[in-house]
């Protein structure tokens, strides 16, 4: 849960100034701190990225009444209806950043392998 | 073991990233794209708006921009130098993706953007000379102070808006194609003009009409291609006294040698395929006087037809400073208005179809094409080398060999890109020539009488325009009006010959000898698009210019019209009945034997007899008919004049068709020379019929409300992006037709619909089939496409002062100096 909530606030706050993939590196440097378990550093990696890109995605699509979403709902996947987008919005982010914080969670297995007995649950 | 998850995990992360983060042919780079920190969501926007402020240097004093509830700006200056800075800023605030686009696509530049499947397409308009032609247009515009005022400031307000975006802001197609704005420069400007002279001056069948001569002869060719239609209202009215004297026209060469050759050359040498110019492109204006309006002062109308596209062709402005309060529709990428309206005056425009594109045979003393032969000399040629940039590839290297008369479009083993150049020949075009046409928009803009027209008038080469004014001194007049080359008659039906100064070019005709009429005593002026004048002027224009039937509407209308108000022209502009099906339809009931019709296509004649002859949405005989026409001028000529690819040749005009069934039935072209059996006119409209109803019923199933004329036209409007359906507006149920006053055809119609009434105080309204806003995420991108296909219209605000209060204004904009 902590894992999620850092990386959504620091992925956020990247993307801010940096470019999309930032988002990547934030994943990727909390698992290698933080992260305890292969599995639970690509899913809360995956959460936190998704939640970032889903709420501020929702927000735009509130805002303007979606016109927008339904135009590029109609471009890619040939329907008007905004599912399809808000769905593959969130993914998108989440399989980058899952995949950046799996990869940084292994690296620090591969550097100091200790690591995973000595930050057992505090 | 950790190690080789280490690298395998990596290693699929930095490959999704990669992968999202680059685009894959066409299909954009899906990361930055579909985030909402930089992608297509920060082109979402509200409804909501609020007052901006931007704090940018370019400007002398304050700007206040006024924005309307339908996107309109109002730009309140304190100086001429100030609103048309403030103009570029704006216009590209909502525009600027399209600006850039069209100028790139004029000078030949899409390629850069898409890749080599534009190559074709801009190797074409560079060897057009649109370049050659927009730099000399470039020169002449800065070479007159007013202008070169304008152009920059226009260009320092585009600049100032692009400094300020960043890759986030950017318009969406940039992100979807994968580029980046450049900084505008004055020459953009040019290109713009000239992409209109493209579109609107680029008709040629010099190629074809000489295949024709050289199949059939000069007897057949005047017979069935005459100088001058059976029906026709010109856009002078008859009558009207030429009040000039005329120069002396150049002499009709003896047809020369190189001539002579031309027809015997093979059709092998000339290029292939059919390109007709689209009878839709086209516009209707006019303008009605003091005593047959209801208010005591003139009316004007004015619809320019175009391709449909969105971002829209027009962007509505509104221009105030001390000197200037100018409202109407503006291109973006030009400075100022273009069709509009003052407190005194109002203008508009409708395209001339006069002959300015004419193709010469030149013959190059050996194969490195630095000679040519002129009058029995080796005139050196220049060349023009075109660099084109090919995304993904290397530059492409193209080199143009320039005669006196222009340039040789295609050489050798070239393939057009339009079927209808003649390879081998040199273009004679009018894009080609140094003119400031800006500066005749720049005094309309500022006209306040009838002197001031002619005089702004005389500034302007092309696309040549029937301009039409009215003022509120109660004067309206109409002018055909460019820059006309001096021809003998018909010089230019067919390819010239380019070796002897008798085929030249000799000079042009007077600005002041242009057609022109004010106050003619019929009461108003009107053109849509055909013949300039009856064959009394003293000058040819053209053999061939657009079907009359519009024009002889609006004239049946305006002349029974009496009380005229704005809502009356409004009514007319959408005026639905097909002058063409009431000319051709009591020709052609009788020849249709009704024995050999089906059931189904007994009741689709029966619809056809109870068709009120208007192109109304709903109706069927509007779509029975149209189609009938098609399967009608093919039967008739497409077994003598559709040669294919061996002789590109066309087809003698609707109305010269029409008036052979009239008056020689038993005209020998009637027959099918293909089949063994001989064919009669009624055989020919007859199977016509049921090849209409057949193609109908295949495209709509059975006869009934399927077959509704809206739905077989199919009006869209499309982006400017093609097959970027999502952001176009397909299948809009309307009515009207290409030769019909309401001019919406499936790709063409009504680009601008404006009707001023002149008075103290003008009154107008608009509308155009798009919005303000070039941005497909903006609640302002389509919003007045209903109210268009309703055929109703806005009324324009025209505001006088920046604190005018107005409950149609939105919000504020203001240009801080830093």
């Amino acid at each position: 849960m902590r894992l999620i909530l850092i990386i959504a606030v620091l992925s956020f706050l990247a993307q801010l100034l940096l470019p999309w993939w930032s988002q990547a590196l934030v994943a990727a440097a909390t698992c290698s701190w933080l992260g305890q378990k292969a599995g639970q550093s690509f899913g809360q990696a995956f959460i936190g990225a998704a939640l970032v890109w889903a709420g501020y995605a929702l927000l735009i699509h509130f805002q303007t009444e979606g016109i927008m979403t339904s135009r590029m709902s109609q471009l890619i996947f040939k329907s008007a209806s905004p599912a399809g987008i808000l769905l593959l919005v969130p993914f998108v982010a989440g399989l980058t950043a899952g995949l950046a914080g799996l990869a940084g969670y292994y690296i620090r297995q591969a550097i100091a392998p200790s690591q995973q007995i000595v930050s057992k649950r505090a | 073991m950790n190690n080789l998850k280490a690298i395998g995990s990596s290693v699929a992360a930095l490959v999704i990233i990669v992968a999202l983060n680059r685009p894959w042919g066409a299909t954009p780079a899906f990361g930055p794209l579909l985030s909402p920190f930089t992608g297509f969501w920060q082109n979402a926007e509200s409804t909501a708006t609020t007052d901006k402020e931007f704090t940018i240097s370019g400007t002398r004093q304050p700007v206040t921009v006024l924005y309307d509830d339908v996107g309109v700006p109002h730009v309140f200056a304190q100086n001429d130098y100030d609103a048309y800075f403030a103009q570029g800023f704006v216009t590209a605030r909502d525009r600027l993706w399209q600006m850039e686009f069209q100028t790139h696509a004029a000078a030949g530049r899409v390629s850069e953007i898409v890749g080599e499947r534009a190559l074709e397409l801009d190797r074409f308009n560079r060897r057009m000379g649109m370049g050659f032609g927009a730099e000399k247009a470039v020169k002449t515009m800065l070479a007159d102070p007013k202008t070169k005022e304008i152009v920059e400031a226009y260009t320092a307000g585009i600049n100032a808006w692009i400094e300020q975006l960043n890759p986030a802001t950017y318009p969406v197609e940039y992100k979807l194609l994968g580029y980046a704005p450049e900084p505008w420069t004055p020459i953009k400007c040019a290109y713009l003009l000239k992409q209109m002279t493209s579109t609107l001056a680029m008709g040629a069948d010099d190629l074809r009409m000489t295949n024709l001569l050289k199949k059939y002869g000069a007897g057949v060719v005047a017979d069935l291609f005459p100088d001058y239609p059976t029906r026709e209202d010109p856009i002078i009215p008859l009558g009207t006294k030429w009040d000039f004297k005329p120069l002396p026209v150049p002499a009709t060469p003896k047809d020369s040698v190189m001539q002579q050759r031309l027809l015997g050359m093979s059709a092998a040498t000339f290029s292939a395929g059919l390109l007709r110019h689209d009878p839709s492109i086209g516009s209707n204006n006019w303008a009605v006087g003091a005593e047959k309006s209801a208010t005591g002062y003139p009316i004007l109308a004015n619809d320019p037809h175009l391709t449909l596209s969105l971002p829209s062709i027009w962007y509505q402005i509104q221009l105030v400073t001390p000197t200037l309060n100018v409202y109407g529709a503006s291109l973006p990428g030009a400075p100022g208005v273009i069709i509009g309206f003052n407190k005194q005056v109002a203008w508009g425009v409708t395209n001339v179809g006069a002959d300015v594109l004419d193709f010469y045979t030149i013959q190059f003393r050996d194969n490195q094409h630095s000679a040519y032969l002129h009058d029995n000399q080796w005139k050196q040629t220049t060349r023009r080398i075109e660099r084109i940039r090919v995304k993904g590839k290397p530059d492409v290297v193209d080199t143009v060999y320039y005669t006196h008369h222009g340039p040789v479009v295609y050489m050798g083993a070239q393939k057009p890109f339009r079927p209808n150049i003649p390879v081998g020949h040199a273009a004679r075009w009018i894009a080609h020539e140094a003119a400031n046409d800006l500066l005749c928009f720049y005094q309309l803009n500022r006209a306040v009488n009838y002197d001031d027209y002619v005089k702004a008038l005389a500034h302007y080469a092309a696309p040549a325009q029937n301009f039409v004014f009215a003022d509120n001194s109660k004067n309206i007049a109409i002018s055909p009006n460019g820059r006309f080359p001096l021809k003998w008659k018909d010089q230019g039906k067919f390819i010239l010959d380019g070796t002897s100064s008798a085929y030249d070019w000799q000079g042009w005709i007077p600005a002041e000898q242009n057609p022109r009429v004010k106050n003619p005593p019929r009461g108003f002026v009107s053109s849509a698009n055909q013949f300039s004048t009856d064959p009394s002027y003293p000058y040819y224009l053209n053999w061939q210019f657009a079907p009359a039937e519009r024009g002889r509407r609006i004239n049946q209308r305006l002349t029974a019209m009496q009380g005229a108000t704005a809502d009356s022209l409004r009514g007319l502009q959408n005026d639905n009945l097909n002058l063409r099906a009431v000319d051709a339809l009591p020709v052609w009931m009788p020849l249709v034997e009704a024995k050999r019709l089906s059931g189904p296509q007994t009741k689709a004649l029966e619809i056809v007899k109870a068709w009120n002859r208007y192109n109304d949405a709903g109706a069927v005989g509007a779509s029975i008919f149209t189609v009938w026409y098609e399967q009608l001028m093919e039967s008739v000529w497409k077994d003598e004049f559709d040669a294919g690819d061996t002789l590109p040749m066309r087809y003698p005009s609707f109305d010269r068709t029409l008036t052979l069934m009239q008056r020689e039935p038993q005209a020998r072209w009637f027959d099918n020379v293909k089949t063994p059996q001989r064919e009669t006119i009624t055989d020919v409209v007859t199977q016509a019929f049921q090849a209409a109803c057949d193609s109908l019923q295949k495209k709509h199933g059975e006869l009934g409300s399927a077959w509704a004329w809206s739905k077989h036209k199919n009006t869209s409007i499309r982006h400017l992006i093609p097959g970027m359906d999502a952001f176009s507006a397909i299948g809009i149920q309307n009515g009207g037709g290409a030769t019909v006053v309401n001019a919406t055809s499936e790709k063409h119609g009504p680009s601008w619909r404006m009707v001023v009434a002149l008075g103290p105080s003008p009154k107008a309204y608009g509308v155009y089939p798009g919005g303000q806003s070039g941005n497909p995420g903006s609640p302002l991108y389509q919003n007045m496409i209903q109210t268009w296909a309703d055929g109703k219209l806005n009324e324009l605000l025209y505001l006088q002062q920046a604190t005018d209060k107005h409950p149609r204004l939105a919000y504020k904009l203001v240009l801080q100096q830093r």
